[in-house]
């Protein structure tokens, strides 16, 4: 599956059939500061990902004072 | 996954209230949060005119659209620092969130741009002054902010500001001992003196992450990108470590930061020193004469059994 990042905008291709879990702990990305997105409807942790899947890892934290 | 609720698929769970939710029975979780903030802290009432400071991120323009929905009076003002693309870019969203969904609401957007008054955008001044870009972008925009709320009579100030933001602001005032930081904490901060606006943070409960779905489930278009000036800084370092710590263990963020102010409320009740708890509490242990809370300590309980447990 084709994975859209952002902080920087990059792309990457992942194997699927995955949980949503898996795919963020094989990209080192903590669930708490995350949201995947899969076309435009969120999914949850359990959630099974595939191959033919559009899917967004966007990340929730923001800096500034 | 399904919703705790309705039983319906789920779209995001909350580890931290140890609930699932689906679209809706989320939304509805949200606006509970928000309406119980601005009950328990006196934010303001539906009569009140509110001021909504809006960046085009996640947070402030949610807190727009949940103020909207839940029926209150709210404008907003956006303050174009001249950033380059990442202003330009805020701005639009700023602005069609405003002619598609809060004109409707009869809201208004005003918008204040740094370049057009003080002749350079913030980074440019910066360098002029010989400050940091955040700092003098802190203090235009609370300038602005306060300016706008006292002249334009609104009754109070609404900011975005979420349950990580104060968590790590927190912990960053908490490492420093900046004590006198520690009085400004509070979701609301009344108009203490004329010409200065009462101020609130009406998504004190809610999570970056939580924010962030309620934006994605209810369709607002907000700029995901950050400001270039974010890079690197404290703040989001103090973010990470304390979202570690949440993975952990859920709930340590609202623990932190609620127990804080719950502490901050309760008036000073003088407090028993260790030494006259210790004398209140602790006597002779009634085999080995040391001190304990029992009749027998802890030492002598455990070696007791130990001699009588039969080895295997
Ligand atoms: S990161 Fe700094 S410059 Fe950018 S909006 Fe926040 S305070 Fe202003
Ligand atoms: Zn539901
Ligand atoms: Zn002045």
């Amino acid at each position: 599956m084709l994975i859209q990042l952002s902080h920087p905008q990059r792309q990457v291709e992942i194997k699927g059939p995955k949980r949503t879990k898996d795919v963020l702990r094989e990209l080192n990305l903590v669930i708490e500061a995350h949201l995947v997105i899969r076309g435009d409807e969120l999914v949850t942790e359990d959630e099974m990902l595939a191959d033919a899947d559009q899917i967004e890892i966007r990340p929730v934290i923001s800096g500034g004072v | 996954m399904n919703c705790g609720k309705c039983k319906t698929k789920a779209v995001i769970s909350l580890p931290r209230h140890n609930a699932a939710f689906c679209k809706g029975c989320f939304t509805t979780f949200v606006h509970e949060q928000v309406a119980r903030a601005i009950k328990s802290f006196k934010m303001f009432t539906p009569e009140d005119r509110i001021l909504v400071a809006v960046s085009g991120g996640k947070d402030s323009l949610a807190l727009w659209h949940i103020l909207l929905t839940l029926g209150y009076r709210a404008d907003a003002l956006y303050v174009n620092l001249g950033i380059g693309g990442y202003s330009e870019e805020s701005h639009r969203k700023v602005r069609h969130y405003a002619d598609t969904v809060a004109a409707a609401h009869g809201a208004k957007l005003m918008v204040h741009v740094v370049e057009q008054e003080a002749g350079a955008g913030i980074r440019e001044l910066a360098t002029v002054l010989h400050r940091p870009t955040c700092s003098t972008c802190g203090t235009i925009k609370r300038y602005q902010f306060n300016r706008a709320a006292v002249e334009q009579d609104y009754d109070v100030m609404a900011t975005g500001h979420n349950l990580d933001d104060e968590a790590a602001r927190l912990l960053g005032n908490v490492l420093h001992w900046q004590d006198e930081y520690l009085d400004k904490q509070g979701p609301t901060l009344p108009a203490s003196v004329e010409g200065f606006a009462k101020k609130v943070k009406p998504l004190c409960r809610l999570s970056e992450r939580e924010i962030a779905a309620y934006a994605v489930v209810n369709r607002i278009d907000y700029i995901v990108e950050e400001c270039p000036m974010a890079k690197g800084s404290k703040m989001i370092l103090y973010k990470e470590v304390l979202n570690r710590l949440e993975t952990e263990s859920p709930g340590t963020k609202q623990r932190f930061y609620w127990g804080f102010l719950e502490k901050q409320d309760k008036p000073d009740v003088p407090k028993e020193s260790m030494a006259e708890k210790d004398q209140r509490t602790l006597h002779p242990c009634q085999s080995c004469g040391q001190p304990t809370t029992a009749d027998t300590c802890s030492y002598c309980k455990m070696m007791a059994k130990a001699k009588t447990a039969t080895p295997r």
